[in-house]
């Protein structure tokens, strides 16, 4: 049987307070924070942020799959999956899929992803699960939707935790959903929509899956199970006679939010990172149905190494200073947009050629005196060798900021300006000019220590240019 | 390699007011600049046998200055070369009449950049990103100002008011100059406290974003004297360019601009001049930002590296200083269309050789040698073309 082998996750660096919100519209305030991705972020930018969490240094030549969830893809009509492949740089021939449109498709992905890896048709397969749902100015769920990413590694060898158990229910209940052209989350009336929906499909999902695998609820060392607020637990709980105190991880809620199809994932990295061999874990998502898992930690649970998680992202965070920062950010209100040149519509072309280097952040590296240079240098600008290189990934390199500036001149209406540039030096050699994401003007010191991290630059015309910027690493 | 000390004088330059030109269109500004020449050189427009057309990026063929100035069955080119343009222009002509194809030559420079509604030049970067960023210019020079600071152990106070010091002398000449797009005075504290464009550079630190046109007609030198008495003579003109890898290599210091440096030494050389210092009378550099003109002066070797503050409070710079720089405002105060600015710089040093500055207080007393240089790009990537004029 197959299981997860590695996790990894993603926590967007802003954080709004909810008190905040309840400030703006001068409504009853909520506990917590939410976490917000940046103008610059979205399902595609956290999930490779995630999948690069969860891979760590392992050679990404041996992944055979992405499968990418979300409810919040940025296109249509075009797989989110290849590029993050692209960028995650994996093989041409990894089998990359969408699960878009359900709160379920991360679970709906584990599934595909452990049987693929059980008949033998895949060896190794990430599976990621990103959302940035917005909820309606002065709703709910304006309070309780966050942004996030997690990112689980499904394998059969070294695996820290194996699948026991499944069991899947499908339901075409319109209790939450976002209809072709609607940017908010729509729901019906919440009382039918806990009760009915999420409370009675979840309790017979999991209720199911500790009895096939014969196990009683207190043989449950911890529970992760989606849920849209902190008080739509209790009722489960109550249902399935676990203790929310003890056996429910739901602790994300107050530093991230209700992370949409992510959030089972993240609950179950949390959980992950607290584990024990032999804990039992059920796990259940819900959205148009529910799948629920048992889960066995294995001994190598305390094999895996350092990777920043949950833990090493709920406290890396900057508050936003005010709800108006928010809908800047989240593109909620019409801005002025600056007299400045309108933004040059993407190559296509341009793009396709200089895939490797923007996406996958590929320079070379002179194969007569070894310097590596970003972006690839036919001629060496070291020894001007001609054509005398190999291919050399910057992605995942160390850096330093050598020197910095901070535009006021910021060019797009979704660039909040000061738009931070680095000149960032790299540990192993080599140098790149880019904008820095995440970095304001006064934690920026020259000498401190820099990340690539993946980023939209802009759109125009409908054609998304990502690219790589530095962050600090915090 | 030959020289074209002396071979090339400049007997004829036009220059319209350089600001917000709503007004006029390029042709006009053109027409301006070049009727200002020939007047001052007494000729009309059939004595000229070549004429090159320099701009960036306002208009693309040869015939962009043909068409208004009626210009028939002449050759006329057309070349850019980023902010060095003009200059470009008239180093392409120069060598042109060293070779005798010509014994007249007319380059006009002009750019109308208000017409476009955006502030500044606008973003640097290719059609898809990889490489540069799309950051503003005073973006990208705010690199060199943060750099130069820590390199040098300047606080950020002392770094700023050294900037400062720069705009407010530019902005003294400026005042003195009926041309320029701006003509007032400032104070420190107004330099010092400016809105900040890309940090430490302030709106004093950038210099303006203008409409306007120049015009500069030379000869062979056999010939100059037929023309006026006091031609000038271009003793040096050159232009550099390198590999542009300075974001590239990860050895690239950004305090210096190593293409300048060269471009001095070879531009000294072509001239003569031993001590740049001492033989220089004023120099018309390249200040689109106060951090520039700080770092050129150290790369012509006119102050040693990390020193330039001194010698700025010092004010060995200002108009009544040792070496004044900018004595018409540069492109701070008088303006930077950007394909005009190199012939503007000329058509100021000719004009103070001849005695002839616009206002008195502005006439250098005894002009000798008088160097220009206009720089295309930004740190990392940087182009200088210029010149060395004298009697």
């Amino acid at each position: 049987m197959a299981g997860i082998t590695l996790y990894g996750a993603y926590i967007p660096l802003y954080r709004l307070d909810r008190a905040q919100i309840a400030n703006a519209w001068g409504v009853p305030g909520a506990p917590g924070e939410k976490a917000v991705a940046n103008y610059d972020e979205d399902s595609i930018t956290m999930s490779v942020a995630a999948c690069l969490d969860c891979l760590g240094n392992m050679d990404r030549q041996q992944v055979d799959g992405l499968f990418l969830a979300t409810t919040t893809s940025p296109f249509r009509e075009k797989q989110a999956a290849a590029i993050v492949a692209r960028a995650v740089d994996l093989r041409p021939d990894a089998l990359t899929t969408d699960y878009v449109n359900s709160l379920r498709g991360g679970t709906l992905a584990l599934k595909a992803a452990l049987d693929a890896v059980e008949s033998g048709s895949l060896k190794q397969v990430l599976v990621v699960a990103a959302d940035c749902r917005l909820g309606a100015a002065q709703g709910m769920r304006e309070f309780t939707l966050g942004d996030g990413a997690a990112a689980l590694l499904v394998g059969k060898s070294d695996m820290i935790a194996r699948v026991a158990g499944f069991h899947t229910v499908y339901s075409d209940l319109m209790d939450v959903w976002r209809a072709e052209g609607d940017r908010f989350v729509r729901s019906w009336e919440d009382r039918f929509a806990i009760d009915k929906g999420y409370t009675q499909t979840v309790a017979g999902v999991a209720s199911a899956v500790m009895k096939s695998c014969r196990l009683s609820p207190k043989d449950i060392a911890k529970a992760a199970l989606y849920n849209p607020e902190p008080r739509s637990h209790q009722g489960l709980a109550r249902a399935l006679g676990l203790d929310p105190m003890s056996q429910i991880q739901d602790t994300l809620f107050f530093s991230a939010g209700n992370t949409g199809t992510a959030q089972v994932f993240m609950r179950l990295v949390e959980v992950l990172e607290e584990a024990k061999a032999g804990d039992k874990i059920l796990m259940a998502s819900y959205g148009d149905g529910s799948d629920a898992f048992i889960l066995e930690v294995t001994e190598d649970i305390s094999k895996i190494g350092g990777r920043q998680g949950i833990k090493g992202h709920v406290g890396v965070k900057k508050n936003l200073r005010n709800y108006e920062a928010y809908a800047r950010i989240r593109q909620l209100i019409p801005i002025e947009p600056l007299p400045r040149p309108p933004k040059l519509i993407p190559s296509a072309v341009a793009q396709w050629r200089q895939s490797k280097q923007n996406l996958a952040l590929y320079g070379s590296k002179c194969k007569h005196c070894g310097k590596p240079q970003y972006p690839v240098q036919r001629v060496c600008a070291y020894c001007s060798s001609v054509d005398n290189f190999e291919p050399y990934r910057f992605s995942d390199k160390k850096a330093t900021l050598f020197t910095y500036s901070f535009d006021n001149l910021g060019f797009a209406v979704t660039d909040v300006p000061p738009v931070g540039g680095g000149v960032i030096n790299f540990e192993a050699g080599g140098r790149m000019l880019c904008q820095m994401a995440d970095c304001d003007q006064e934690e920026a010191k020259i000498g401190m220590p820099m990340e690539m991290a993946f980023r939209k630059l802009y759109q125009a015309e409908g054609i998304p240019a990502y690219c790589w910027k530095a962050k600090p690493a915090r | 390699m030959e020289s074209i000390k002396d071979k090339v004088a400049i007997i004829g330059a036009g220059c319209t007011k350089f600001g917000e030109n709503w007004d006029k269109s390029y042709e006009d500004m053109v027409i301006d600049a070049a009727q200002e020449a020939l007047t001052d050189a007494g000729l009309e427009i059939k004595d000229i046998d070549a004429f090159w057309a320099a701009t960036q990026d306002t208009t693309v063929f040869s015939s962009s200055i043909s068409i208004p100035l009626k210009i028939n069955y002449k050759p006329v080119g057309r070349v850019e070369n980023a902010c060095g343009t003009g200059s470009e222009g008239v180093r392409v002509a120069a060598y042109a009449l060293a070779a005798k194809m010509y014994d007249t030559a007319m380059i006009i420079g002009f750019e109308k950049m208000k017409d476009t509604g955006w502030a500044g030049i606008g973003a640097i970067g290719r059609v898809v990103p990889g490489g540069e960023p799309p950051v503003s210019t005073p973006g990208m020079y705010a690199f060199t100002a943060v750099r130069y600071f820590h390199h040098y152990g300047l606080s950020p106070q002392d770094g700023k008011e050294m900037l400062a010091k720069i705009a407010v002398k530019s902005h003294y000449n400026g005042a003195l100059c009926p041309k320029a797009h701006f003509q007032r005075k400032i104070t420190l504290e107004q330099a010092m406290n400016a809105p900040i464009m890309a940090w430490p550079l302030g709106l004093f630190d950038c210099c303006a974003v203008s409409d306007g046109a120049a015009a500069v007609i030379i000869t062979r030198s056999e010939l100059a004297k037929k023309f006026r008495e006091d031609p000038v003579y271009i003793k040096s003109i050159q232009t550099l360019t390198d590999a542009c890898d300075g974001y590239v290599r990860d050895d690239y210091d950004y305090v210096h601009f190593e293409t300048d440096y060269r471009f001095a030494q070879m531009l000294y050389k072509e001239a003569g001049i031993k001590n740049p210092r001492k033989e220089i009378s004023s120099i018309e550099l390249h200040d689109c930002f106060t951090i520039a003109e700080a770092v050129s002066l150290e790369d012509f070797g006119i102050s040693p590296r990390g020193k330039v503050k001194e010698d700025i409070d010092a004010g060995v710079f200002n108009l009544d200083g040792e070496l004044p720089v900018n004595t018409d405002g540069g492109l701070k105060c008088f303006g930077h269309p950007v394909g005009a600015t190199g012939l503007r710089q000329m058509y100021e040093q000719y004009k103070q050789l001849q005695g002839k500055a616009q206002r008195p207080e502005r006439q250098l007393k005894n002009p000798k040698l008088m160097m220009i240089h206009a720089r295309g790009g930004w740190p990392g990537h940087t182009i200088p073309v210029g010149a060395i004029l004298g009697r």
